[in-house]
């Protein structure tokens, strides 16, 4: 039987999952029936956004070589990619924040219409989760750099990791339905 | 059982155990029991207030043309009536029995995730304080309970009592996926030596498929709330059609949570009675295997019929046959445990004890609420009587004659254990049978209001006969309903204060929660029993080599 904490974790996420999905259709049922489509094309810039997602992508990659290094006792290593790891979330926030920025200096907010309302409730909420993750990752990081020998535990480092992929896996859908959708 | 340390045989009450002693050990405590009872008496709290809403609303429709309250008034007191009795009542009692029991009948010390188990309980109390904090903050929810769009929009509903409706659902589903979380990997990880899945005894397999039912519900619910309170704190428009939002997706997205909710509210009884109609009827349940399929097919088919909420809402033909057809195969696997059940009774040597009692009027109330739920699905029928009086009729049969009855039946099976002390059998029966009359009684005639065009959520009617006697008769036995439940509470406090030692055992039950002491010690078992078969304390009594299944 596999073991609680990833038990839970993974139960946890099924349930994100189902949240995730009514908002990510509650924007593709008002995309299909107005013109949510061609607003989201011409408001968003997704050049930018998709060297953002790279940098989210990439952290995924390198929490699961933290993990890998954690395992088979490269503590130093996996403090390096561990901080990369939350480097790269960083820069994908701050993408977001620079992208909202702007869309809030070209009026489109969230009471602007239902391009506003749905595009800002969903990567919004992604957003929380990315945030949410970083301070799960700062802590492992924390407990790396000034924890015991055997802290963290790989089981909270499979935890985390699982929450961080999920996010991860999330916003690929995320990007493919708010970015792409708009010119196909 | 005879092998009992001496040390916990001076324990036959609550006040014995030291470790339950004062206000800060039921504050902090992470003992599941300990959170079970809080969540059960909370629970009941909120009944009794729930409870004295629904009578408020009885005494307003005694009569035609009633000037006992205004129509906003109750309009709150309808909604927080549903919303109490749903979220604040029946969901954190079927919590308590679950948190409770499931650790002690799969022969554990404690739930998988002790703290967790403690956030749980406590967002739901805070949460629910935050719901009736509303009616001195400018004004309770007025709704309903399932608050339809753009009812619940900025721009007809200005008091903040929908804000603190959606904020305090929020609160209280973060703690339900919590509690549900760590109901299933309680379940799977902390069954005792030789417990099998296939050996559990049923009522866990109700709340592990329940708890599935809960993660992956709530979330629809809780995004629909976020939704919601967008559009009123940031004016977004997800539900305002004047801003092209569409208030239908509200419907679909509560629905969606809505039908597997009422699930959620009746698969525990389902595994109460499962418990308590074998060890009254001296039989092995009936159809084991069946009766957990059943669950399963309950389980993924509740998330297949929520349409049947909204056939008045003009959709096309095809959705409307589909949806309809699923509502009533659903049927289906719900009457295949009222068969399981009624064929355990079956040529059975029944003791009808005050628990058995309620378990027996369970049976025949739920099929009642059912059948009226069955005849909901065929769409001619709904759109006649669809928000009439005939759905309060049909939710208070399945709700009240069914999970409550079940509940009850749970109370008087397990308060024993929990308290060490036996209710009064004599009171019991009182105490049941002014139920079954107050019950009936306040709801059976609401069939018939229904039919003849009382619509629900009235403050009031004229008088055009039957409506005025229907009403009248109702609210009568509203009052009879209410004195059962004093009946209870006297009941209970005597136990409590001077109630028959129960013993380890009353009622020769064979799960593991017997296998203790009453009530049992901190982490349940001296010594877990060795689990051969599907009744462990059977087994133990008759020494059967190899045990049954
Ligand atoms: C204890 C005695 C109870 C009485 C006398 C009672 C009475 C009523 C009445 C008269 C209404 C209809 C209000 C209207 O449409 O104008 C109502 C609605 C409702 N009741 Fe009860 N009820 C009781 C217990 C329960 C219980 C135990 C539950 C659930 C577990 C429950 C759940 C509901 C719900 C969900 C509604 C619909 C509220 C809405 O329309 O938003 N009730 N009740
Ligand atoms: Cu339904």
């Amino acid at each position: 039987m596999m073991e609680r904490n990833k038990m839970g974790m993974i139960l946890f996420l099924l349930s994100e999952a189902v949240f995730f999905l009514l908002l990510i259709l509650a924007y593709a049922f008002y995309h299909t029936s107005g013109e949510l489509g061609t607003q989201a094309a011409n408001a968003l810039d997704v050049v930018k956004s998709a060297l953002f997602s790279v940098a989210l992508l990439s952290s995924s990659i390198t929490l699961w070589q933290a993990d890998v290094c954690l395992k088979s006792g490269g503590r130093s290593q996996a403090r390096l990619l561990l901080a990369a790891t939350i480097l790269l979330g960083l820069i994908f926030l701050i993408g977001q924040g620079t992208e909202y920025a702007h869309l809030l200096r070209e009026h489109v907010t969230i009471s602007r219409n239902l391009f506003g309302t749905t595009f800002f409730t969903l990567t919004g909420f992604h957003g929380l989760h990315v945030a949410v993750g970083l301070a799960l990752l700062l802590i492992l990081l924390g407990l790396a750099v000034i924890g015991t020998s055997r802290e963290p535990t790989s089981l909270a480092m499979e935890a985390i990791s699982f929450y961080w992929h999920f996010v991860d896996g999330v916003w690929v859908v995320i990007f493919a339905v708010v970015y792409l959708w708009g010119y196909v | 059982m005879s092998e009992e340390s001496p040390a916990n045989r001076a324990i036959t009450s609550l006040a014995d155990m030291k470790e339950y002693r004062g206000m800060l050990s039921w504050i902090t405590s992470v003992d599941h029991k300990q959170i079970g009872i809080l969540y059960i008496v909370s629970a009941f709290v909120f009944f009794l207030v729930g409870l004295g809403l629904a009578l408020a609303m009885r005494i307003q429709l005694m009569v035609p043309v009633s000037h006992f309250m205004s129509p906003g008034a109750y309009n709150q007191i309808f909604t927080m009536h549903g919303t109490t009795m749903v979220f604040l009542m029946a969901m954190p009692l079927l919590f308590g029995f679950s948190v409770y029991f499931v650790p002690l009948m799969i022969g554990a010390r404690d739930m998988a995730f002790p703290r967790l188990n403690a956030l749980g309980y406590w967002l739901y109390l805070f949460g629910a304080l935050m719901m009736y904090f509303s009616f001195v903050a400018g004004g309770a929810p007025d709704a309903g309970w399932f608050s339809y769009a753009p009812l619940t929009e900025k721009g007809y509903s200005s008091s903040p009592g929908i804000d603190y409706w959606a904020l305090s659902l929020l609160v209280m589903g973060a703690g339900s996926v919590a509690t549900g979380i760590n109901l299933i990997v309680t379940v799977l990880t902390l069954r005792a030596p030789g417990m099998t899945l296939t050996r559990t005894p049923l009522f866990i397999w109700m709340i592990f498929f329940n708890a599935f039912l809960v993660i992956l519900s709530l979330p629809a619910l809780n995004a629909a709330l976020v939704m919601i309170l967008a559009d009123r704190q940031l004016n977004a428009h997800f539900f305002s059609p004047a801003h092209g939002g569409s208030a239908l997706l509200w419907q679909n997205y509560f629905w969606l949570f809505g039908h597997p909710e009422v699930y959620i509210l009746v698969l525990p009884a389902f595994g109460v009675i499962s418990e308590v109609i074998p060890v009254f009827s001296r039989k092995v349940i009936y159809g084991y295997g069946f009766l957990a399929a059943s669950t399963i097919a309950i389980a993924f088919l509740s998330y297949g019929v929520w349409i049947h909420h909204m056939f008045a809402t003009g959709m096309s033909y095809v959705i409307l046959y589909v949806f309809a057809g699923s509502s009533m195969l659903i049927a289906i696997p719900t009457g295949i445990k009222i068969f399981n059940w009624i064929a355990t009774m079956w040529g059975g040597s029944i003791r009808f004890t005050t628990a058995m009692l309620f378990a027996t009027a369970f049976q025949i109330q739920f099929t009642v609420g059912g059948l009226s739920g069955v005849a909901f699905a065929a769409i001619p029928i709904d759109w006649q009587l669809t928000d009439s009086y005939f759905v309060v009729a049909h939710i208070h049969y399945v709700l009240l004659g069914g999970t409550l009855f079940a509940m009850f039946a749970g109370t008087y099976y397990w308060f024993p254990k929990v308290t060490g002390r036996l209710l009064s059998e004599k009171i019991g029966k009182l105490h049941f049978w002014l139920m079954v009359l107050g019950f009936n009684g306040t709801f059976f005639g609401m069939h018939w209001l229904g039919i003849a065009g009382m619509p629900r959520r009235a403050y009031t009617y004229l008088d055009r006969p039957p409506l005025g006697t229907l009403h009248l008769i109702s609210s009568l036995f509203a009052f009879v309903l209410a004195l059962a439940i004093l009946v209870f509470l006297w009941n209970v406090a005597r136990s409590l204060l001077k109630g028959e030692v129960a013993g380890d055992n009353p009622w020769g039950g064979w799960t593991l929660e017997w296998a203790t002491t009453s009530p049992p010690p901190v982490e349940n078992f001296d010594r877990v029993p060795s689990v051969r078969g599907r009744r462990p304390l059977w087994d133990l009594a008759h020494k059967t080599e190899g045990g049954q299944p």
